[in-house]
């Protein structure tokens, strides 16, 4: 096969995970929907759940995280209206197999232009999507977080929707400056750290709503079957923190590449700026997090402020502004 | 922490690590007490502010305003990194110019409000890791604390019987813990007897290296690159540069910046290789591969030859070049009417898209009647299009190769004694005499031909070709010292982020023929697996005491 044949097929590899995910989205949307009428239909119990459990979880942990399942039995009662439905099931598999199906398109897009498939715009949303995914399937398994399904599922189908209709390029050969061990590293690291913070993302804004919700928010029944704001939180900082690591990481890396492709480790080029104003911004939410009168609520604006600003950096930043990165081809 | 009994606070505060009083792990103040007590005095004052420049809250908002204060850095171009953009934004939008330089927009990052905010931050850094480093010395020689009376509002709290005494499962919980990393001491309780331990100093000890390699790398970079300097030359196929003020194009010295800094060295440009693959989608070459064959001089040393590359800086001494970008410099030859020379040599021509249609300007302002300015283009692969112009086909120059000049009459400007930039010509004082404006059309020159100027003027010859490579030249004595800050930021990250701090008890009581053990942990900071660790210190407690008992 030519490169450009396996390239062919690596673009129908992307269109058909993302029909897979599009459908995973629907089912999980669904699933929600079902959620919010079962909940009303067990309304007396739901209603006192979540006091319930934010109650527990800070008596029965005695320190700042909550210990870990040992839901109180109130929690519970909502937890097994649904734990997991069968139509969460569904939308899991099918996530899983979506994400088959991409990491394949990534690797054919690979073969095809023999290099690291993450040199310009759309492969860099290939890859960043897939890692966003996989992700949400790797602390899937340490932890459920399969009610992020929707979210997820959505984010990542707008995204590889939007790169491919507008980003998309064929593959041409890497420029001089890219030629590097420091791409590799400095953009997979990148993308890693931006696959921590979207699920972290995800899961602050579930904080925020359930917060909402256990204020007496009515208009919020889906978020039933979601673990306690407090809960979340814990879970969103410790997805967070780890995005941070590899943010940390790619900021550093970046500097060293940057010394060895054009003489100067650091120089306030838009995108560096970029990448320092996340950084920032997480050093705050990390902050916040171990701030009186800033833990909850507030910290996770903080992260969803972050992942903003990652998501603007790539593709806003890469788009319109210019600097030194700009020569990705887009 | 929040519900950890009160009486094991004194006993427990001495390892805690410190924090600022509005840290969420400190007590909360009683009301009225610090804050708002009446009749400060200097001293009351200067202790509130600092208290106040030292909190958490501060530290949270200097780091969102830090954030913030960057965003307007990426939104206008920058002195520093593109001065050619500010240039550029002047004459597109000088209203708003003129207010964005005043509040020093376009050189955010030196800006007195940017480095106020940092510098604050940094203060406020420095007043918080020095108490907080003293107080984690000594927590790491202090005891772990005395064992609450009631271990059972803690984590992971477990009870069981086992057959046997207090000795022995005191003796046990020791060595198990030990084996674990904990830091034990014995506290004998009603009773009985147990063991309280304690681990991860590490964490906080990654937490302070890494604020306090921060403040090194801002240390380092704001006195270490003073010491250095970057410089740009454009060098030309079998020309030769050397390490000197007056060599290079362009200069940038760091404030402390002395000339012995520069170290001697020489280096030409013997040849340039560039390879490119045709896009066949756009048309356009697209560069794979560029490297620069250079011969490199010391002192005393004879010449050698070196390879420079993209991405492969390679270093002379302490100072490092860098392949910034490359392209043809056609070599002409001006004469006069009696056909000496006025002026000959190479120009380098800069390169407009991936063809390497390259532009370039040639100044003669001696040995002819008037000055004399050539404005034009030079095409490696020439191909006319319909409406006259010119474009080329690819990078790849030959026979063929065009060089399309206009020539314009007129003050060049050199003689005011301000530096002018080599590779622009200011064409509104001057008049052109050949080219589109002017009744003869502009010259167009393959290799080795000759052209006759306009009003009689002399000839011109497009004599040769040549490569040049725009080389980077710089020097900076700390940048390792950066480095290693960096790797200590990231170090101590991972350590205080991911190194669980904890507490455990075991307790053992006499109980009827048997003993009663009791375990549970308490957490410092974020720990979400210490319900497991206490049950799998219980696991591995009773794994050991059973083995005691039956050998
Ligand atoms: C230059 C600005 C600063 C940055 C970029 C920064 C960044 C960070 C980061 C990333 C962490 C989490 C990792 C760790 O625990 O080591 C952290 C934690 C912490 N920082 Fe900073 N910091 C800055 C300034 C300060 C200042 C001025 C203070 C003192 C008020 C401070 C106090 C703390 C404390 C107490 C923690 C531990 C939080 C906890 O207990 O979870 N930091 N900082």
């Amino acid at each position: 096969m030519t490169p450009t044949t396996i390239a062919a097929y690596s673009l129908l590899a992307v269109y058909s995970a993302a029909a897979v995910y599009v459908i995973a989205f629907i089912v999980s949307v669904v699933d929600l929907a079902r959620r919010s009428s079962e909940v009303l239909a067990a309304q007396p119990l739901a209603a006192s759940a979540g006091s319930v459990s934010a109650a527990g979880a800070s008596a029965s942990s005695g320190t700042t995280v909550a210990a870990p399942p040992r839901p109180p039995a109130a929690a519970s009662a909502t937890a097994v209206a649904s734990p997991a439905s069968r139509l969460q099931r569904v939308a899991f598999a099918l996530t899983v197999l979506g994400f088959v199906i991409h990491v394949a398109a990534i690797v054919l897009r690979g073969v095809a232009a023999s290099r690291a498939p993450w040199a310009n715009m759309f492969e860099f949303a290939l890859t960043g999507t897939a890692v966003i995914v996989g992700v949400y399937l790797l602390v899937s398994i340490w932890r459920d977080v399969r009610y992020l399904s929707a979210y997820i599922t959505g984010l990542v189908t707008l995204l590889l929707m939007l790169a491919t209709m507008n980003v998309y390029v064929d593959i041409v050969p890497l420029p001089p400056a890219l030629q590097s061990a420091w791409l590799v590293v400095h953009v997979f690291v990148a993308i890693l750290g931006t696959g921590f913070f979207a699920l972290g993302a995800g899961l602050s804004i579930a904080q925020l709503l359930q917060a909402r919700r256990e204020a007496g928010s009515s208009s919020l029944r889906f978020l039933g079957g979601f673990p306690g704001s407090e809960t979340l939180e814990n879970l969103a900082y410790r997805v967070n923190v780890i995005g941070f690591a590899f943010w940390t990481f790619t900021l550093i890396a970046g500097a060293i590449w940057a010394e060895h492709a054009w003489g100067r480790y650091w120089g306030w080029d838009t995108k560096e700026v970029w990448t320092f104003i996340i950084w920032v911004v997480y050093a705050g939410y990390i902050h916040a997090r171990a701030t009186r009168g800033w833990r909850g609520s507030r910290s996770a604006w903080l992260a969803i402020v972050g992942f903003t600003a990652v998501l603007f950096n790539f593709t806003i930043v890469n788009l319109f502004f210019k600097g030194f990165h700009a020569y990705s081809g887009l | 922490m929040a519900s950890a009994p009160r009486s094991d606070r004194t006993a427990a505060k001495s390892t805690d690590p410190l924090r600022p009083a509005d840290h969420i792990d400190q007590p909360v103040p009683e009301p009225g007490s610090g804050v708002a007590q009446p009749k400060l005095g200097l001293v009351g004052y200067l202790r509130f502010f600092w208290r106040q420049l030292t909190s958490m809250r501060t530290a949270l908002v200097l780091l969102l305003l830090l954030a913030l204060a960057a965003v307007p850095g990426s939104l206008v171009p920058q002195r520093s990194s593109d001065p050619n953009g500010v240039l550029q934004y002047k004459a597109e939008n000088p209203d708003s110019f003129k207010i964005l330089d005043a509040l020093g927009v376009f050189s955010t990052f030196s800006s007195p409000w940017f480095s106020a905010i940092y510098l604050l931050l940094f203060v406020s850094l420095v007043g918080c890791i020095l108490p907080r480093t003293k107080h984690h010395l000594e927590a790491m020689r202090a005891r772990p604390p005395k064992t609450p009376v009631r271990l059972s509002r803690l984590v992971g709290h477990t009870e069981v019987r086992s057959g046997a005494d207090v000795e022995a499962a005191v003796d046990e919980a020791r060595a198990a813990l030990r084996s674990a990393g904990y830091r034990v001491e014995p506290y004998p309780v009603p009773g009985g007897d147990s063991i309280s331990a304690e681990r991860g100093y590490l964490r906080e000890t990654g937490n302070l290296v890494f604020h306090a390699a921060l403040v090194g790398v801002l240390v380092t970079v704001g006195v270490g690159g003073g010491f250095g300097y970057n410089g740009q030359k454009v060098i030309v196929q079998d020309t030769a540069f050397t390490n000197s003020l007056a060599g290079y194009d362009s200069f940038n010295p760091g404030r402390f910046f002395t000339e012995q800094a520069l170290e001697p060295f020489s280096v030409r440009l013997d040849d340039f290789d560039g390879h490119y693959e045709l896009n066949p989608a756009t048309g356009v070459y697209q560069p794979v591969d560029y490297t620069a064959h250079l011969s490199v001089r010391t002192p005393g040393t004879d010449w050698t030859d070196a390879d420079l590359k993209v991405n492969e800086p390679f270093e002379i001494g302490g100072t490092k070049a860098y392949l910034l970008g490359n392209g043809y410099a056609p070599v002409v030859t001006v004469r006069d009417t009696s056909g000496a020379v006025a002026y000959t040599g190479p120009v380098a021509f800069l390169p407009l898209d991936g063809n390497l249609m390259s532009r370039g300007v040639i100044k003669v302002p001696d040995g002819l009647d008037e000055q004399l300015g050539f404005m034009g283009f030079f095409y490696p692969d020439p191909l006319e299009l319909t409406d006259g112009t010119f474009t080329s086909l690819s990078p790849y120059a030959g026979d063929a190769s065009l060089l399309s000049l206009n020539v314009y009459t007129g003050d060049l400007g050199l003689d005011a004694g301000v530096s002018v930039n080599a590779y622009t010509l200011d064409v509104d004082e001057l008049e052109q005499i050949a080219g589109p404006q002017a009744d003869t059309e502009s010259i167009k020159l393959v290799q080795g031909q000759t052209a006759e100027l306009p009003n009689g003027l002399g000839t011109i010859e497009f004599t040769g070709l040549k490569r040049f490579a725009s080389v980077e030249f710089h020097h900076d004595p700390t940048e390792g010292w950066v480095l290693v800050f960096a790797l200590l930021i990231l170090g101590g990250l991972l350590l205080s982020l991911f190194v669980p701090r904890r507490r455990m008890w075991v307790k053992a009581v006499a109980d009827g023929d048997g003993t009663r053990i009791e375990y549970a942990g308490l957490a410092r900071g974020e720990d979400p697996t210490l319900a497991a660790a206490v049950a799998d210190l219980a696991r591995r407690h009773q794994e050991r005491l059973e083995r005691r008992m039956n050998p």
